[in-house]
């Protein structure tokens, strides 16, 4: 494979592995899962649940704990405030680690509703995270944390910085943990499904904030749904993940206009949305059909550019060759 | 908040009014009053009582007097200062009670410090390090301290004292120090004297404390908003700290008003035991010997003790969990 442009990947992962060692046994949460997070734009990983995108999420956070382990691959960071390193390759005590989580690379959660902790204004918990990473006063990382709480959308700063998360609505909870992955100006802002907790108006209005945000600071973005009107509305770069594996990576354009795999055509199927009015709302197994999902075929490179895991004579049809 | 505090004050009153009902009650329950048991006494000394004496002892005890009227003369005794007299000890209760009073929540508080400043670390550890050969370890020396009788461990410490350092530990005061004012050095005498009911009183809570917190934090450790602070970057030690361990704490100071009982009653018999000057002997001393003004202001003091610290533990909580202070 040649690439004709070289690429600027804030990350790359390869055959990245996760197991969890559970009472009834061992489960192969994530294998071989290879793809690249490009700098500066929105990629997208959609999957059912229970397809391992918190799981990718949590490894490059390094976040994983027992059961759980990463048994094999690597994540390559490649920042530009300081040199890159595979992630995966840190110790647990590796200064780089605290450094990695917050400052260079930070996460906003799906739950927004227990995301803080109870018994700290959302002020000192927003203002942590600039003093656990730059060396300034109490006094200035609140200042900055209002500012950031402000651009956020929240109201009435001043008096609204002093209290505690239970006087926040989910939407505005969410809205402080944005303020507070964003303050530090992550290189990489991971979002793993951060309106699925949400209202349906609210989930609009996040969505709209984590897009003026991502142009406004033009961070890279890795963001987790399962909605693909969300990947539609958002993303540049689209992973699809089923069980554990990477099924087809591509542009958002290519997945969702002509997706090669039948899984995601039967998950573009499956959104009500998309679907006539009186005709029957698709089964994901419907449009799958006999495809084989069990089998973990190998990641194939396709002439377009993306990526694709098809048996062999599905790829032949696609044109592959 | 000083609205709260009020209406809570003013709520104590009916609690104690009825607990004072209840104490004066339950100890006239036995037959016989403290008249009797003089008699019985000075019968079985041969002396001989005529029954103009009985009278007299009757009238001069308030026995004589309706029921109502004894329960109503101790109360108002009670709340003007007067706790009445105590016949065992042929001396106002007033002078009985505070000293003994004193020991007794001195020798608690510590019990109680003893037990957090041992369980708090041992609850951390076993609850981080899970399953762990330490984990094991720390429940199992705990779970021997709480099936140890607190009275069993008091002689075994006494015995032990005894036997291998030639010390005699009973007693609060070295016997030079045990009539004297008080100086620096009976402060000294006393606090040396003082750890050995601290711990006999403090093993027992120790364990479940422990167990609690372990269970409270394993609860708290993977919670999401432990998991945000760590992905935020804070370092393990301070997450630790900052974010479960804070929370797992919080039902242990509302707990803190309900351990005072135990830990009193418990004292009781440990004080038999090591030969303590607190309210526990001289309580049952007391109620063997039906003097029951005695009896009744150590009850009824100790019950004021327990609900002001049920109010106080309930105010720390507040302080510390912001969602009760702004209900
Ligand atoms: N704490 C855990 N213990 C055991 N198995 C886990 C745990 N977390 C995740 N897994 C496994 O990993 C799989 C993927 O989980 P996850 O990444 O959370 O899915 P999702 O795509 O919905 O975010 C799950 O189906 C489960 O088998
Ligand atoms: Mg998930």
């Amino acid at each position: 494979m040649s690439d004709p442009v070289p690429e600027d990947n804030v990350l790359s992962i390869r055959d990245l592995a996760v197991d969890f060692k559970t009472d009834i046994g061992m489960t192969h949460a994530l294998h071989d899962v290879s793809f690249d997070v490009p700098r500066g734009k929105v990629t997208a990983i959609v999957g059912e649940s229970g397809s391992g995108k918190s799981v990718t999420a949590n490894c490059i956070m390094r976040l994983i704990q027992p059961p759980g382990k990463i048994v094999s691959g690597k994540i390559d960071f490649a920042p530009i405030r300081t040199d890159g390193y595979d992630i995966v390759a840190l110790s647990n005590r590796d200064p780089r680690l605290l450094d990695l989580r917050g400052d260079l690379i930070s996460m906003v959660f799906q739950e927004p509703m227990t995301a803080l902790s109870p018994v700290y204004t959302v002020g000192n918990q927003v203002a942590e995270a600039i003093l656990c990473h730059r060396n300034v006063s109490r006094q200035e990382a609140w200042q900055e944390a209002a500012d950031m709480l402000t651009r956020v959308g929240i109201g009435d700063v001043s008096r609204r910085i002093h209290q505690y998360p239970f006087e926040f609505s989910g939407g505005m909870r969410q809205r402080v943990v944005i303020a507070m992955a964003l303050v530090c100006q992550p290189e990489l802002l991971i979002c793993d499904e951060p309106t699925t907790a949400l209202d349906v108006t609210i989930q609009a209005e996040i969505l709209t904030l984590i897009r003026d945000l991502q142009q406004e600071f033009s961070n890279s973005v890795l963001f987790i749904t399962h909605d693909l009107g969300v990947v539609a509305q958002l993303a540049d770069q689209v992973v699809v993940m089923y069980q554990g594996r990477v099924l087809e990576i591509g542009t958002v354009r290519q997945v969702l206009k002509d997706p090669l795999h039948p899984y995601t055509r039967g998950l573009l199927a499956a959104i009500p949305g998309l679907v006539q009015k009186g005709s029957r709302l698709e089964t994901i197994a419907s449009v799958v059909g006999d495809a084989d999902l069990e089998t973990p075929y190998p990641l194939t490179h396709m002439a377009d550019g993306r990526q694709v895991s098809l048996s062999p004579t599905l790829l032949r049809e696609a044109g592959h060759e | 908040m000083r609205f709260y505090i009020i209406k809570r004050l003013i709520g104590m009153v009916p609690t104690l009014l009825l607990i004072s009902m209840i104490i004066f009650v339950v100890i006239q329950l036995p037959p016989g009053d403290i008249v009797t048991s003089t008699l019985d006494r000075m019968q079985s000394q041969g002396v001989e009582v005529s029954a103009e004496q009985i009278i007299n002892l009757r009238a001069q005890y308030n026995l004589d007097k309706p029921f109502v009227m004894q329960y109503v003369s101790w109360v108002g005794g009670f709340v003007i200062g007067d706790m009445g007299y105590s016949y065992l000890f042929s001396k106002p209760v007033n002078e009985l009670v505070w000293e003994r009073l004193g020991y007794t929540l001195l020798i608690s508080i510590s019990a109680l410090l003893f037990t957090w400043v041992v369980a708090v670390p041992a609850g951390i550890f076993s609850a981080v390090r899970q399953y762990s050969i330490g984990d094991y370890l720390l429940t199992t020396v705990m779970l021997v301290g709480l099936a140890t009788p607190s009275f069993l461990l008091a002689l075994i410490v006494m015995y032990a004292g005894y036997e291998w350092f030639g010390i005699s530990i009973g007693g609060l005061f070295s016997p030079e120090y045990r009539d004297v004012p008080w100086t620096l050095a009976r402060v000294g005498d006393f606090l040396s004297h003082l750890w050995i009911p601290m711990i006999v009183v403090g093993l027992g809570g120790t364990a479940s404390t422990m167990r609690i917190l372990r269970a409270n934090l394993l609860d708290e450790l993977h919670k999401p908003y432990v998991v945000t602070a760590r992905a935020k970057g804070v370092k393990p030690l301070k997450l630790l700290i900052k974010y479960p361990l804070r929370i797992a704490i919080n039902p242990f100071i509302s707990t803190i008003g309900l351990l005072l009982p135990v830990l009193i009653s418990g004292e009781a018999i440990v004080s038999i035991v090591l030969g303590l000057p607190t309210t526990g002997p001289a309580l049952i001393e007391a109620l063997i010997n039906q003097d029951m003004y005695l009896a009744g202001s150590f009850l009824m003091l100790l019950s004021v003790l327990t609900v002001v610290g049920m109010l106080l533990s309930d105010l720390l909580l507040a302080w510390a969990d912001p969602r009760i202070r702004y209900e």
